[in-house]
């Protein structure tokens, strides 16, 4: 990596967009970032990091098993009682001196968010900790009002410093390495003299933040966990910079989906315990953070939670799909991902990459949009297997695959697609062994021509050449093993 | 003990050595093996590819073909996994109160090969020989589906001559996933690639597994490369003894 150091470098593989939106589909986001060697490298590196870490303190835990089942009955409970645990929630946090708004879609809650900020005649906003405010495009409306977003998280600063976009949920930087952090840093804060050390680097942030944190009059942030019978809001972090967000300005303002909300205090015992070991590898996040309404005189003086539904609520009346909401950002499906792994997030077109993403955003999108992403799996079943909440995302990817395939299959430009016909011809010989044995026998002429001497074909036209560009086939066998078989049968006696 | 034996439609077309393995193995086992022509496809590629419909009459077929048999027996991981993991889905969904019944008495009849071997016939030394350096590759339907752990080593480890090589991130996806390698055909061969760094790494002579599919994307990877290694399916390497070598089943 010594080689990335002089020079201004791109972190970015191209233009991420992640906005689902306008997002190209999955495999052709893909294909510039597969030849960005550097990205491919710090984001295998970074996730075998933190899948290292994790592996090892999932096994300390004897009763992981056990804690992963309550978890997921935790989240169960409250996805099937939703309406009542968040109208306790708004009840607890209004009595506790907290404002509550209820946002139907992303641009309702970017209204909302405005407003308030309007009043405050804020032209500045100190942000932590929310993945949702880049779900509704928060920033590109805040800067279009003139109110200037200021990320504090870490990671969010070098992105945002370095226009660029978050490629993970909970290390959203993932894909940039130290020397391209102090790059842009030195750049952007005007330190041509800075140094590429962790130390160097993290204490040119601090002071970069500092003054923020001291001046800036109104926070936004998100939530890990909303609990309802107390109307608490909780953020986990690493840094403490979350802290200074939610204790510094006299305005707070938290964006939270609806379905973040526990129902009693107590679930955290569970919770915290999962979602640091599945997020870091930590036994114990460094900040915990926990707070109710207004204190008089200590903190922000004007608290308000914005909840979001913004698609949730229609996952929530489907037997397969609801499991998506029982994610808590953990992101260990990310890091567990064989194709995350290879491309990062921002192929996802979302802020939400790798399998959870895959799975969330095209619900989010009611599949009019994303449609690719259910078949950026190769189905291996890693994601389920350390998933802290137990979603089995294989099944909600296949499921949704179904979905996609019926809206696909009734359009007209469907009908001669090389898949479909595939699909369709596949079918009609599957469904009888007469079929399936001339088809082996037909399948075998067509492919003679493609056959090279050894046996092996090395080239084929259309689909096959998807498969011929980095992979040779071997030709069909003269004998099927049911031909085999059958003239076995014959010469016994 | 009678069996039936279901080849799995690409075993049966692509790598029939496979199949003759198995009798052979299973025949010197002593098992009885029937192996029913009727059969064609267990409807995985099109209930992973989203054609559920076609997958709900694959499923069917499956079923009706197998409702009498004593035990079925698949020498492919993925094919089981998609009978336990999806057929109670499509029957729950699609079938009736008939079909999801005779289904239901089908399920524990179902084995995938190594889950027969030693779970079923209770036999971990099937009494091969394989005089070569090997390593194996758990596909993840096997690993993680079907929750095969150490019984693909334990056969290994009684294969006289074999030289067992630990393959490394040995829970890590080769990227072959069915139309996953033709949809994402880009990604798919950078998952490839990262597999094949570590498959080359072990310097054995073979990569064996419990799925030809995986095999198919390796050996396919292999010859791309001139590369010596060959890909073998388990059962072949079980099939061998030393009056029976391994070129009966190439």
């Amino acid at each position: 990596m010594s080689g990335a150091a002089g020079g201004s470098i791109a972190t970015r593989s191209s233009d991420p967009v992640l906005d689902p939106v306008r997002a190209l589909p999955f495999p052709e986001a893909a294909l510039p970032i597969l030849h960005n060697t550097q990205l491919r490298t710090n984001v295998a590196h970074a996730t075998d990091i933190i899948q290292a870490k994790r592996a090892r303190l999932v096994q300390e835990k004897s009763d992981w098993q056990a804690l992963r089942t309550a978890a997921a009955a935790i989240r169960d409970n409250v996805l099937q009682n939703l309406g009542d645990y968040l109208e306790q929630f708004e009840t607890n946090c209004i009595a506790a001196g907290g404002f509550v708004h209820w946002a139907t879609d992303a641009d309702e809650a970017r209204r909302i968010i405005l407003d308030l900020l309007r009043d405050e005649n804020a032209s500045e906003v100190i942000k932590i900790k929310t993945m949702t405010s880049a779900e509704i495009q928060l920033n590109p409306a805040l800067e279009a009002a003139g109110i200037h977003p200021v990320e504090t998280d870490l990671a969010e600063l070098i992105l945002q410093l370095g226009d660029d976009e978050p490629s993970h949920i909970v290390v959203p930087a993932l894909h940039v390495n130290r020397f391209q952090v102090r790059e842009i840093f030195a750049r952007r804060m005007g330190l041509p003299n800075l140094a590429d050390d962790p130390q160097a680097l993290t204490a040119a942030a601090r002071a970069h933040l500092r003054k923020k944190f001291l001046s800036v009059p109104a926070a936004i942030s998100g939530a890990n966990f909303l609990i309802a019978e107390t109307g608490s809001v909780s953020i986990v972090e690493s840094e403490g910079n979350g802290r200074m967000c939610l204790t510094l300005p006299r305005t707070l303002i938290t964006l939270a989906g609806i379905e973040k909300v526990l129902p009693r205090y107590r679930d955290l015992e569970v919770m915290l315990q999962i979602l640091a070991r599945s997020a870091t590898g930590e036994r114990m996040n460094p900040y915990t953070s926990l707070w109710t309404g207004v204190v008089p005189n200590d903190g922000p003086q004007r608290f308000h939670v914005v909840l979001l539904d913004n698609g949730r609520s229609s996952i929530l009346a489907r037997p397969v799909e609801r499991q998506t909401l029982r994610c808590i950002r953990c992101a260990a499906c990310q890091n567990a991902c064989p194709v995350y792994r290879q491309t990062g997030g921002h192929a996802y077109g979302s802020v939400y990459g790798g399998p959870i993403g895959a799975i969330l955003t095209p619900q989010l999108m009611h599949l009019e949009h994303a449609q690719s992403l259910p078949y950026a799996s190769s189905l291996c079943g890693a994601c389920y297997e350390v998933c802290p909440v137990k979603i089995n995302i294989p099944e909600v990817l296949i499921e949704l695959r179904a979905q996609v395939t019926d809206i696909e299959r009734k359009q007209a430009t469907r009908v001669f697609d090389p898949m479909y016909l595939g699909m369709r011809v596949a079918n009609t010989i599957f469904s009888s062994a007469g079929l399936f044995h001339l088809a082996q026998r037909l399948g075998r002429i067509a492919l003679a021509p493609f056959t090279r001497k050894d046996g092996w074909i090395h080239s084929l036209p259309s689909l096959g050449s998807r498969w011929t560009v980095s992979r040779d086939l071997r030709g069909l066998s003269k004998q099927t093993f049911r031909d085999w078989w059958s003239v076995r049968q014959k010469e016994k006696p | 003990m009678r069996a039936s034996l279901f080849i799995a439609c690409y075993n049966d077309t692509l790598f029939p050595e496979t199949g003759r393995a198995v009798v052979h193995l299973l025949e010197r086992l002593g098992v009885n093996l029937d192996f029913n022509p009727g059969q064609t496809c267990c409807g995985q590629m099109h209930a992973n590819t989203g054609f559920r419909a076609e997958a709900f009459s694959q499923a069917k077929r499956f079923v009706r073909l197998y409702q009498n048999a004593e035990t079925v027996v698949i020498p492919s991981s993925s094919c089981v996994a998609m009978i336990r993991d999806q057929y109670p889905g499509l029957f729950a969904e699609l079938g009736n109160d008939s079909l999801r019944n005779e289904f239901t008495a089908l399920f524990p009849r179902v084995y995938e090969l190594s889950e027969f071997l030693i779970d079923k016939l209770a036999v971990e030394d099937v009494g091969a020989y394989f005089p070569h350096r090997v390593t194996y590759h758990a596909s993840c339907h096997g690993l993680r589906a079907l929750h095969l752990g150490d019984r693909p080593f334990r056969l290994l480890s009684k294969v006289r001559g074999l030289e067992l090589v630990p393959l490394a991130n040995l829970d890590r996806c080769c990227g072959f996933g069915g139309t996953f390698s033709i949809k994402n055909a880009a990604v798919s061969s950078a998952m490839l690639e990262t597999k094949l760094h570590d498959v080359l790494s072990t310097r054995a002579e073979f990569c064996a597994a419990l799925d030809n599919s995986c095999l198919m994307h390796l050996g396919g990877a292999l010859h791309r490369r001139s590369n010596p290694m060959r890909t073998i399916h388990l059962a072949q390497i079980l099939a061998c003894t030393g009056s029976t070598p391994a070129e009966a089943f190439a």
